[in-house]
């Protein structure tokens, strides 16, 4: 077993669609798929297509890069700009258009911006660099902020002094519950994030079917993973019994990983407040450095113009973002933004609702129709 | 970003720092296992960010398999059943 190709069988996926469509036969179910990994899923194995058309799927909020707004690639760009800094991040965050281009603009110009694959790479760059300041421009979820957690303590232990982090890390539990309290938002029930939850486990979810009313199954990010959660799902809201299942058994467990949460609460603590693309200012959405690791903060170590920018006018990312648009219903979707020219982040990231629909989406028999009628 | 991809523990080589070499589909590289408690060598994992954030469970993702294949199967039995010659349709 490779856990992958197993989770490919397209005969076994026809039968999974035949079983969704007998269950939610007569009835219409509008579905968040809260990951932009599973976005990408849907639209890379063509579930749009195979999936009946009285079931909805709407994308979520989970793209780290798509949800950070603009002033914070501009803080990012106004620290790689200093002579003595090596800025580093992950290839996703790099073509991200700030107020003013993106880090590779910034590159481009002089600036030392350096794509890593792991937050470890970016100590291995301090440690290589001892004369210059190694800025590591951290995003993501629950998934990743570990991984930023174990760096910051290892730093913290060989006492290198030329590591920074930029923290911008973001927790999916309170952006859900602000979707969810959102008057715009109408959903049925969700497919959730399966790496995340690997982490946070699957309890955390709890307040879905219990202050909402509303389904949950968390799922893996094969095709069959994320054919047999909308199945599960179905079956929960046709029962009318909305409960937290999981689907992703193989790698989430109720508690999660213990130790990831545990290293996780010893460096971090919770922002007041922090805005998200789409979503405006959630309360303790996010994570910063605790005081103990206040010698590695970027944010007290550098002058950062923290500008407010709000998105170009015709940029919808924040739509996408919130499900209240799809992609292709943005103005520029396709035409004045592409991933080589992008105008929102959404175009830009591997986990982008709208990067998906058009890598994948010209491909979909249902995204063709649809854009025809437009 | 929260994409993980399941590899195989070929090697602990560093038990002090925690570091392990893995196999993700024929390449190998060394990630760090800091995350987890007792990873053997043998053990898929879940990497992301060069970081093991799970072990993935054998016997569960074979379990996932046998109820995916047992859905539909009724219908499944229905239309492989031998059919009668009655070929007359309905009234």
């Amino acid at each position: 077993m490779r856990f992958i190709d197993e989770f490919r069988d397209s005969e076994l996926a026809k039968r999974v669609v035949r079983e969704i469509e007998r269950i939610a036969e007569g009835r219409y179910f509008r579905i968040m798929e809260i990951c932009g990994g599973h976005t990408h899923t849907i639209y890379r194995y063509g579930l749009h297509d195979v999936l009946p058309a009285n079931i909805e799927l709407v994308h979520g909020p989970g793209c780290p890069v798509c949800v950070l707004p603009m002033g914070k690639v501009d803080d990012a760009i106004a620290i790689a700009k200093h002579d003595d800094v090596i800025l580093a991040t992950f290839g996703d965050m790099m073509r991200v258009p700030g107020s003013e281009g993106s880090l590779i603009d910034a590159q481009a110009d002089g600036a030392d911006v350096r794509m890593v694959y792991s937050p470890l790479d970016a100590l291995k760059l301090a440690h290589q660099n001892p004369d210059r300041k190694v800025v590591f421009f951290a995003i993501g979820f629950e998934t990743t902020a570990p991984g930023t957690a174990v760096t910051l303590m290892r730093a913290k232990q060989l006492e290198i002094r030329n590591f920074f982090v930029f923290c911008n890390h973001v927790l999916v539990v309170p952006a859900i519950k602000a979707l969810l309290d959102s008057p715009e938002t109408q959903l049925d029930g969700f497919i959730g994030p399966g790496h995340v939850t690997t982490v946070i486990g699957s309890k955390a979810w709890e307040f879905i079917p219990r202050d909402y009313g509303k389904g949950i199954v968390i799922s893996g990010f094969e095709p069959l993973d994320m054919l047999q959660a909308i199945y599960m799902l179905v079956r929960q809201l046709v029962e009318g019994k909305p409960r937290v299942d999981v689907q992703y058994t193989r790698a989430v467990r109720p508690d999660g990983n213990t130790k990831a949460k545990e290293v996780m609460a010893q460096v971090f603590e919770l922002r007041e407040t922090f805005e998200w693309r789409g979503l405006g200012w959630i309360e303790k959405s996010a994570l910063k450095l605790k005081p103990e690791f206040a010698e590695f903060d970027a944010e007290l170590h550098f002058e950062l113009p923290r500008r407010q920018v709000a998105d170009p006018k015709v940029c919808q990312c924040g739509e996408v973002l919130r499900g209240a648009i799809l992609p292709w219903e943005c103005k520029v979707f396709g035409t004045a933004c592409t991933p080589e020219h992008p105008i929102g982040a959404c175009m830009v990231s591997s986990e982008g609702a709208c990067a998906a629909v058009y890598q994948y989406g010209r491909y979909s028999r249902k995204v063709r129709e649809l854009l025809q009628h437009l | 970003m929260c994409l993980a991809v399941p590899a195989k523990v070929v090697e602990i080589v560093d038990v002090e720092n925690q570091i392990a070499k893995v196999d993700i589909g024929g390449v190998r590289r060394n990630i760090s296992v800091a995350l987890l408690e007792d990873v053997k060598v043998g053990d898929w994992v879940l990497v992301h960010v060069g970081f093991a954030i799970q072990k993935v469970d054998e016997e569960e993702a074979m379990q996932t398999l046998t109820l995916l294949r047992q859905l539909g199967q009724d219908i499944e039995d229905e239309f492989a059943a031998p059919q009668t010659d009655d070929e007359g349709g309905y009234p």
